[in-house]
């Protein structure tokens, strides 16, 4: 299978190029994980992160094919050959398929990403109800690859400013949680032209998340719980 | 001047429910001018004045170009905030966008209440 | 030559579950603390875990921290520390109650109440049965929860964390005190000293040490190779646990909770056969248990498929409620990886590799410990390790589902205490010995300078071959002595590996070479400490010596580096507080 990818050393390039690797697809391959192990092999230089390998880490986010997705759970037989990878979108690039994630995970870090509880801690556990904590599904899953906030165009024109949709989807992970009890003081943080109203809804992140978590319809729940706090 | 990134200007939901506010004032207009128009589709110049010139149709159609040109502005205003970077240059933008949206709904008044 | 030095409190070396446990006691103590990672830290492996963290709660029923301390004596076939054992059952509860505390979104009781689910070992009354319901749960995600809370929760203690640092090295001084590491930052190429007056470790296991794992790429040992390096022992790395259920193929982790919410193994013949090995516990008996039987079906020809190869988990009478409710993320990996959805069909798994019972000697405060002058338990000081890299001992030959989140936070949070202590006692700081970083420098310069060397490649996958046809589910005795013989070959061609990538900036090619330094160290332990053990206990099955054999080797091995020799210490049979639990068959 013929593998085209985004190659940028700063060490050593002068620009950016596309180089392309033939690999031998044996049937014990089954994502494109397994081929980009393989690259490695043949070109030890090139550089990309992986870890857990089974789609829960979110080490292994790039762009293939034009689409942002984790390269362990994408499966060979369903890639369009050439196959096509670059770095996630949006991003500076640190070398290869490895993009500078700082400026996503400030935005994570700036929704205040824990529970905030000033009761005195009870000796068991707070209770939740199952309905309750069923609020939280579709939430917590998120693993922070970046696919979602690096396929979003509001967040390429402003990733300073806009949350983002992975930060989003945390915020009311939080804001969901009948355990939290700074509900008011994260509407008032994010009741802002930039951080949360930059989305437009064009639903990129939805269709890019590889855990099949829906950022739009939090920040729908988010505008919600503003519209109940105002009228 | 420093170059800190500040945010939390607290109009962002004001007017992301301004802009819905304002769209269903549109739509709604849209539906009784559709639904009016059909039940006596005015014939000719003299009728269709005449069907403006109503009390009602005049307050309704100040209310339409009223949510229509707000509607407008925080659409405008949406698409400098993305593409504009330059403070200075944003901000002449959206004083041209103002003044020609307040333009437009002095203009709107005066067509809508002449004679 | 001069490296940069950065001086703190407390290095955390590793910010998996343990290391964020640890990382968290000591920030909200006011130190300066740097938490270094090789991955951010919610990429450690901890967010892997399925099934469970195990806490005599007693939230479904009846339950004591005395039964789960039993349990986990017996699962450990008599081999863990009963005082470690015990602090471990004890401290469960209140650890995750902390972390409910923390925000970590467990399921729940209609009463409101953190819900509990069966898991393999985990029995009644003294063992006596049935099972018990003790793992406490976020679905089948559970890891997952656990390390994001962790991570959150010191995002609001301001933890300064060094991402993407690969320590290299530890820094001793002539008496033998831990005075912090070396380490590299991948992004730049950049090596310098992280002086600190206490080093933690918390660097995880050696899982791709073979060929077939659950584990994450970057579990390469490297606390392990890095302690080894600098003298430490390692203690019981021969009881290496093969998880029943790895997805066919793929290795990747089918939790537990498979079985404890009722599903089952079936042969070829659709024979639930571990009613046969295990009459009580039947699926539920522990891993070391279940492994074996299922390699037992396969060698005796009962597996399925066209190789005879694997055997089936069935779930599909648990109705797709219970499944998409308790086990979601097992139905995406079976659709995903095995091309089966179990709502439907059962899963095809085989015993895979999975977790390290043994590691860096240490006491239940998370101290590390030596044998010195006489003493079998001397602390090094200044050196903590927690966490799968470490060995308390509370797992002893063979470790119990749901047992290793709770470690992480126990040992996690009981290392930071035990260091908060030792600063406070010593507040001086030491000098750096002038050739603190002599080692790694040496080991940079021979990496960068290696011509008509081996890749990184290459080498780890005879590595990999070497340890997962010598050092199994069932090992031999010819085959035991072949691959000590092969395994140090490997570590031979490790220390003639080549890179040709040279670059500075984020040079992956060179972090793999440095953890293959790491894994061999730990391939090297298994397998010497393997073929030394005479008898059969919990993970460790030996052909020719089939019987545990508490006479002679009712003891923990230690494999030290220098000289690639053994020396043993004996189990602590004594509990802190509790009845001691003697020695006796072990049978589920």
């Amino acid at each position: 299978m013929r593998i085209s990818i985004y190659r940028y050393d700063p060490d050593q390039d002068a620009r950016p190029y596309m180089k392309d690797y033939d690999v031998p697809v044996e049937p014990t391959d089954r994502m494109l994980l397994d081929l980009l192990v393989k690259v490695k092999a043949l070109d030890d230089s090139f550089a990309f992160r992986r870890s857990c390998r089974e789609g829960v880490c979110g080490s292994d986010a790039m762009n293939i094919n034009g689409k942002n997705g984790l390269a362990c759970i994408t499966r060979i037989a369903e890639l369009r050959e050439p196959v096509e990878l670059r770095p996630l979108p949006g991003l500076p690039v640190v070398r290869d398929l490895i993009v500078d994630m700082t400026q996503f995970f400030h935005q994570y870090h700036s929704i205040k990403p824990y529970l905030v509880n000033n009761d005195p801690s009870p000796e068991l556990e707070r209770l939740q109800s199952p309905a309750d904590r069923a609020e939280l599904d579709g939430l917590y899953e998120c693993i922070l690859c970046a696919c979602c906030s690096t396929s979003c165009p509001s967040f390429w024109w402003n990733p300073d400013k806009f949350v983002g949709p992975a930060g989003l989807l945390n915020a009311y992970r939080f804001l969901a949680d009948s355990r939290d009890q700074a509900a008011n003081a994260r509407l008032d943080d994010l009741e802002d032209p930039y951080r949360l109203f930059r989305c437009h809804t064009i639903m990129n992140c939805v269709d890019a998340c590889p855990k099949n978590l829906n950022p739009t319809r939090a920040i729908g729940k988010i505008k919600e719980m503003m519209v109940r706090r105002t009228v | 001047m420093v170059k800190r990134i500040v945010v939390g200007a607290h109009y962002g939901f004001r007017d992301w429910l301004a802009q819905r506010i304002t769209a269903a004032v549109m739509a709604a207009y849209t539906v009784v001018f559709v639904i009016a128009f059909a039940a006596a589709a005015p014939a000719g110049h003299a009728a269709w004045k005449a069907f403006f010139a109503q009390g009602w149709m005049r307050v309704a159609s100040l209310l339409f170009f009223a949510s229509l040109f707000y509607h407008a502005w925080i659409g405008v205003r949406d698409i400098l905030m993305d593409y504009v970077k330059p403070v200075w240059l944003r901000l002449s933008l959206e004083v041209l966008a103002i003044l020609a949206l307040v333009g437009y709904a002095g203009w709107a008044v005066q067509i809508l209440w002449r004679n | 030559m001069a490296l940069a030095t950065r001086k703190f409190d407390a290095v955390v070396v590793g910010a998996g579950g343990a290391g964020l446990r640890a990382a968290l006691q000591l920030s909200e103590a006011g130190l300066r603390v740097a938490v270094l990672s090789k991955v951010f830290p919610t990429r450690s492996h901890t967010v892997a875990a399925q099934g469970g963290i195990g806490a005599a709660l007693g939230n479904m029923g009846e339950d004591s921290w005395l039964w789960h301390m039993y349990d986990t004596i017996k699962g450990s076939d008599w081999l863990g520390d009963q005082d470690s054992i015990e602090f471990l059952c004890r401290e469960a509860p209140k650890v995750v109650i902390e972390l409910e505390h923390f925000g970590m979104p467990f399921d729940r009781n209609d009463n409101g109440t953190v819900y509990q689910r069966p898991f393999g070992g985990h029995m009644q009354n003294m063992g006596a049965g049935p099972a018990v319901q003790r793992s406490c749960c976020a679905a089948d995600r559970t890891g997952h929860a656990m390390v994001h809370t962790l991570y959150q929760r010191n995002v609001r203690a301001n933890t300064q964390f060094f991402v993407e640092w690969l320590a290299l090295d530890l820094v001793r001084d002539a008496s033998g005190q831990v005075l912090g590491v070396t380490a590299l930052e991948m992004e730049t190429g950049e090596v310098s000293i992280l002086q600190a007056r206490a080093t933690l470790f918390a660097t995880g296991g050696s899982g791709r040490m073979f060929q077939s794992s659950t584990n994450a790429f970057i579990n390469t040992g490297d606390g392990l190779g890095m302690a080894a390096r600098a003298g430490i022992p390692l203690e019981d790395m021969e009881f290496y646990q093969f998880h029943p259920t790895g997805v066919h193929g793929a290795g990747i982790l089918i939790t537990e909770g498979v079985r404890g919410e009722g599903g089952m193994l079936l042969n070829k013949s659709g024979e639930r056969f571990m009613e046969r090995y295990a009459p009580n516990a039947k699926d539920l008996a522990s891993r070391d248990v279940v492994s074996r039987a299922m390699a037992t079906e396969i060698k005796e020809g009962r597996g399925c498929g066209p190789g005879a190869d694997y055997l089936l988990l069935k779930l599909d009478h648990l109705g797709p409620e219970v499944i998409d409710k308790r086990l979601p993320g097992i139905r995406e990996i079976s659709i995903k990886f095995a091309n089966v959805d179990p709502v439907k069909d059962a899963i095809p798994v085989v015993p895979t590799a999975h977790y390290q019972m043994g590691g860096i000697p240490t006491n239940y405060h998370g101290e590390v410990i030596v044998p010195q002058g006489g003493n079998p338990s001397a602390v090094v000081p200044g050196f903590y390790a927690a966490g799968e890299c470490a060995c308390a001992s509370v797992h002893g030959a063979n470790r119990l589902g749901t047992n290793s989140l709770t470690d992480l936070v126990v040992f996690g949070k009981a290392a930071g205490d035990a260091v908060i202590r030792f600063l406070k006692e010593n507040p001086g700081e030491k000098d750096l010995p002038a050739d603190a970083a002599e080692r790694t420098l040496t080991r940079l310069a021979r990496l960068e300078a290696q011509k008509n060397g081996e890749s990184v490649h290459e080498v780890g996958a005879a590595l990999r071959r070497t340890m997962q046809a010598h050092c199994g589910v069932f090992r031999f005795p010819d085959m035991l002595a072949e691959g000590l013989h092969m395994i140090r070959e490997v570590a031979e061609r490790v220390g003639r590996v080549e890179i040709r990538d040279k670059s500075k900036v984020f040079n992956t090619a060179r972090v793999e070479a440095l953890e293959l330094e790491n894994l061999i160290e730990a391939a090297r332990a298994t397998m010497v400490a393997a073929d030394a053990r005479k008898e059969s206990r919990g993970a460790h099955d030996r052909a020719d010596f089939h019987r545990r054999d508490d006479a002679n080797w009712l003891k923990h091995s230690l494999w030290y580096r220098d000289g690639d020799r053994m020396d043993y210490k004996p189990v602590n049979l004594k509990p802190l507080t509790a009845e001691p639990i003697p020695p006796k068959a072990r049978t589920y």
